[in-house]
């Protein structure tokens, strides 16, 4: 059979050849676009946004003219509604994490709530928005509110902070839960003192993806009722509120092209944010990693 | 032993106290954990009750078979059709440019380059991911659109083209670093069998190891979809607010998210028609993608049964 | 005579039959060469010549980590994929350099097959596995695929065993039928030479013999070179024998020699038991 085809095979080679080739070029094609997209995309809104990034703009309320517009309601809105999101998500989901991972046994109920959460971590952030106004807003009466919001977006992180704690736990070795009990440590002091302080950095770094994530959402905060136009700092967990996505969407929508500008820097302003967490989540991911594996050389 | 007696002598409530307080941080770390339930029984909950009124209102056959929707005019229609297209066309625009250039790059980070290129490319390409969708949306509507309106002089400013092939860039990663995980979870051995019987990399890569991953590979695209199927900002801004049965990419449509955005963004108290038709349409967003993840994870989960 | 002199030098003299051997080329497939190779800075083979006899069975053993699977790997190429990997010296596979920048290795490959130490079937029905290398070569023709089916699989003795059931999962078969079936599907190219990785370590003594009652047959068409780090196995299936140890070709000549009048100390020590 192969002397059938002997001949041919310096083709065959020649043809895998040109296949390897071809690959190549493609590929490196669709790395190129994906980056390239990438820079477009932050250089392009920095361009435009450009002229109107100053002190200024960071410290105005929005306006009628684009060129007096700024994102100070917006920032501050940004701010409360993230340290509220994390102050709920952060000690629910990590506890409901160590449940799983140290009390749960692997029984049917135990594998209900692991599918439920990974299911939630794929249902479109819009839903929460639906929930928060029937539930938050609605029914338990907390109106269009900072903490309406937050809530809201806790409920949508929080599978994120479930799924990164469970593997930051997970990583904690049998040897060190033995010794702690070997020492007379109920479960409750074992996990406080040894799992919890060693799957920190794990943790974190999960806290602040989700916290990445929830600075960028815009959908559900409209869809539970945030407002478009805020001048002014909000003053409790109930004052109404914007945040600087809604802000951006609000500019973004106007024909002229002054407030365009105006979204533009709002956007380098929250790129810049956004990336600087998810550059700061790698770095934390990387170096924890190496930790670990050192330890297990 | 000892001492064990010498505490129990000295408290001898001391266990009992103990065991009191590990059972209530148990329960405390239950109800956390019964968080994520009660978020899942809410959103049905909400959704179910809201729709039901709706449909007490709308008959359930106009909402599946009317082609027009129209709730917000005086002569209103309740056909999901326009809304339901509209996010099928920008999903499909999205998926034909993410799947190729996806499988492409998954296929070239797990079978060509070196470890280090790929520990360096896998988090730059998840930072499109990780870019808010507004800011795709500000990119497709100023700087895609125009664009592509250079090349196709017809083309309204208001689109599914140039959002869908925005988001198909950014649903990307998802499907390059799921196909990625599930490629390098073969066994090397498959690849030694293929590459001693005179393969080239590229017959390993298409004829092994796909096929191998294969489950995981289309995992990663339902998982992508899905994501397509939610995304809300990005249509909201670049592809228009106008329900329009068509399959035609270069004009304006409202995708089911785009349409509860624009309600919510006006004022719409609390038991109107309006107000629920926004629950109705989440309705179907939400059982769209719950089949599409439900299928995705099972895909998944067997791909790790036979190889991790 | 330059390379003839140079094994001398290495090898050691001390069997009569092996400067027989080396000088007529007309009897053997493969020549090793003062090969050395790397990994990085460490060197995992030095100098190392011999040559592998036409329709022989060649054993080459040692103690872990002695190089035996990176040599067996030089024959086809398969070391090229580690980046840090580099050889010097040469393999002769009748009388052309495997390692000369005009060759392939896909062509080596094609030429030389080999069966590793874990069985690796595809995760496909028992046919697909047997034509993937037909296909690789292009052949589209149903009826030839189908006859190179059968004559893999009767000539790896496992037809009898799977014909009527040709399509279902490689995956069911057991390990002693999927590593025949990984055996079939080398054949299936029509190689010269088949490389077989310690190809019994995976498998239970019955499964073990059925494989080397299988390599008695195929030597009569094909060359075969065997890793095997159980000595008993190679005594028992190979003609010659080479013994690696650190690297170095410690001794190489007649299997029957080797195991019965080592020539060198080590190579005594470690049939004998005191070492490996």
């Amino acid at each position: 059979m192969n002397s059938a085809v002997a001949g041919d095979i310096s083709i065959l080679i020649e043809k895998q050849k040109l296949g390897e080739r071809i690959f190549k070029i493609a590929a490196t094609l669709a790395v190129l676009i994906s980056l390239g997209t990438l820079t477009a995309l932050v250089v392009d809104a920095f361009i435009d946004g450009f002229p109107r990034l100053n002190w200024k703009f960071l410290t105005s309320f929005p306006s009628r003219k684009p060129q007096e517009a700024g994102i100070l309601a917006a920032l501050f809105g940004s701010f409360y509604v993230i340290i509220l999101t994390a102050l709920s998500a952060v000690p629910i989901g990590l506890g409901a994490a160590i449940y799983l991972e140290e009390y749960a046994k692997k029984n049917r109920f135990s594998r209900f709530i692991e599918l439920n959460v990974s299911n939630l971590a794929g249902v479109p952030s819009i839903i929460y928005g639906l929930l928060g106004l029937d539930l938050f807003v609605r029914l338990m009466g907390l109106g269009r509110s900072l903490l309406a919001g937050a809530l809201t977006l806790a409920l949508l992180v929080l599978p994120i902070i479930i799924i990164s704690a469970r593997e930051a736990i997970r990583t904690v070795p049998l040897s060190i839960r033995e010794a702690a009990y070997a020492l007379g440590a109920t479960r409750w002091q074992m996990i406080k003192d040894h799992v919890v302080p060693l799957s920190l950095p794990g943790v974190l770094t999960g806290v602040i993806l989700s916290v990445s994530r929830a600075i960028g959402e815009t959908a559900p905060l409209i869809t539970m009722g945030a407002l478009t136009y805020v001048a002014f700092i909000p003053n409790g967990p109930l004052s109404p509120f914007t945040v600087l996505p809604i802000q951006i969407f609000n500019w973004v929508s106007r024909p002229q092209k002054g407030f365009h500008a105006c979204a533009a820097a709002g956007i380098v302003v929250l790129l810049v944010v956004t990336l600087f967490l998810n550059a700061l989540a790698i770095f934390l991911r990387n170096h924890y990693q190496r930790k670990i594996s050192a330890r297990s050389l | 032993m000892c001492f064990y007696v010498f505490i129990s002598m000295i408290d001898p409530n001391r266990k009992k106290i103990r065991a009191r307080q590990e059972f209530l941080i148990k329960v405390l770390l239950l109800f956390c954990g019964m968080v994520s339930v009660l978020t899942t029984l809410g959103i049905v909950g909400v959704l179910v009750f809201e729709t039901i009124t709706f449909f007490t209102r709308v008959p359930i056959f106009d909402f599946l078979t009317d082609t027009q929707w129209t709730p917000l005019f005086t002569n209103k229609h309740f056909g999901i059709l326009p809304l339901f297209t509209a996010t099928l066309l920008t999903s499909v625009i999205a998926m034909l440019v993410a799947i190729p250039l996806g499988l492409l790059i998954a296929i070239f980070l797990s079978e060509y380059v070196s470890s280090d290129v790929r520990r360096v490319l896998k988090p730059i390409l998840e930072i499109l991911a990780g870019v808010p969708t507004i800011v795709y949306g500000y990119f497709a509507l100023l700087f895609v659109t125009p664009i592509l309106q250079k090349f196709i002089p017809g083309m309204n400013g208001f689109n599914s083209l140039s959002p869908g092939i925005v988001m198909g860039i950014m649903i990307l990663p998802l499907i390059s670093s799921l196909s990625e995980d599930a490629m390098y979870a073969v066994p090397q051995s498959l690849r030694d069998a293929a590459f001693a019987l005179g393969s080239s990399r590229l017959q390993v890569a298409f004829k092994v190891v796909v096929p191998a991953a294969f489950s995981g590979i289309t995992a990663s695209f339902i998982l992508a979809v899905s994501r397509a199927v939610g995304e809300t900002m990005l249509m909201a801004i670049a592809a228009g607010q106008m329900p329009n049965l068509t399959l035609n990419p270069l004009v304006p449509i409202e995708t089911m998210t785009t349409y509860i955005v624009q309600v919510s963004l006006g004022d719409t108290p609390y038991g109107t028609l309006e107000y629920q038709t926004i629950f109705a349409v989440g309705t179907v967003l939400f059982l769209s993608t719950l089949v599409l993840n439900i299928i995705g994870g099972k895909l998944r989960a067997h791909y790790r049964e036979m190889y991790v | 005579m330059d390379k003839t002199q140079n094994i001398k030098k290495i090898v050691l003299p001390g069997i009569e039959t092996m400067n027989k051997i080396t000088t007529n080329p007309e009897h053997f497939v493969l020549s090793v060469q003062d090969l050395s190779a790397w990994y990085g800075t460490a060197q995992v083979l030095k100098n190392i010549s011999f040559n592998i006899q036409r329709h022989q069975v060649t054993a080459i053993i040692g103690p872990s980590g002695c190089g035996k699977s990176t040599l067996i790997r030089c024959f086809n190429r398969m070391n090229d994929f580690m980046p840090v990997f580099r050889t010097t010296g040469s393999i002769l596979l009748e009388g052309q350099d495997l390692y000369s920048s005009n060759i392939d290795p896909v062509e080596v490959r094609l030429k030389i097959g080999m069966v590793f130490q874990k069985q690796n079937p595809f995760p496909k029905s028992i046919y697909e596995n047997v034509v993937y290398g037909p296909r690789v070569l292009g052949i589209k023709n149903k009826k030839k695929l189908d006859q190179v089916v059968e004559d893999s699989l009767k000539r790896a003795a496992l037809w009898d065993e799977v014909n009527h059931k040709l399509k279902s999962n490689a995956l069911s078969l057991s390990g002693g039928q999927q590593q025949r079936l990984c055996i079939a599907r080398a054949l299936a190219n029509e190689p010269e030479v088949l490389l077989l990785d310690e190809p019994c370590s995976a498998l239970d003594p019955i499964a073990t013999a059925k494989i080397e009652e299988l390599i008695q047959e195929l030597k009569r068409n094909y060359t075969i070179v065997i890793v095997t780090h159980n000595m008993q196995q190679a005594a028992r299936v190979s003609d010659y024998t080479a013994y690696l140890l650190l690297g170095s070709l410690i001794e190489f000549g007649e299997t029957k020699a080797v195991f019965t009048t080592p020539s060198r100390k080590e190579t005594e020590d470690y049939i004998t038991g005191r070492f490996g």
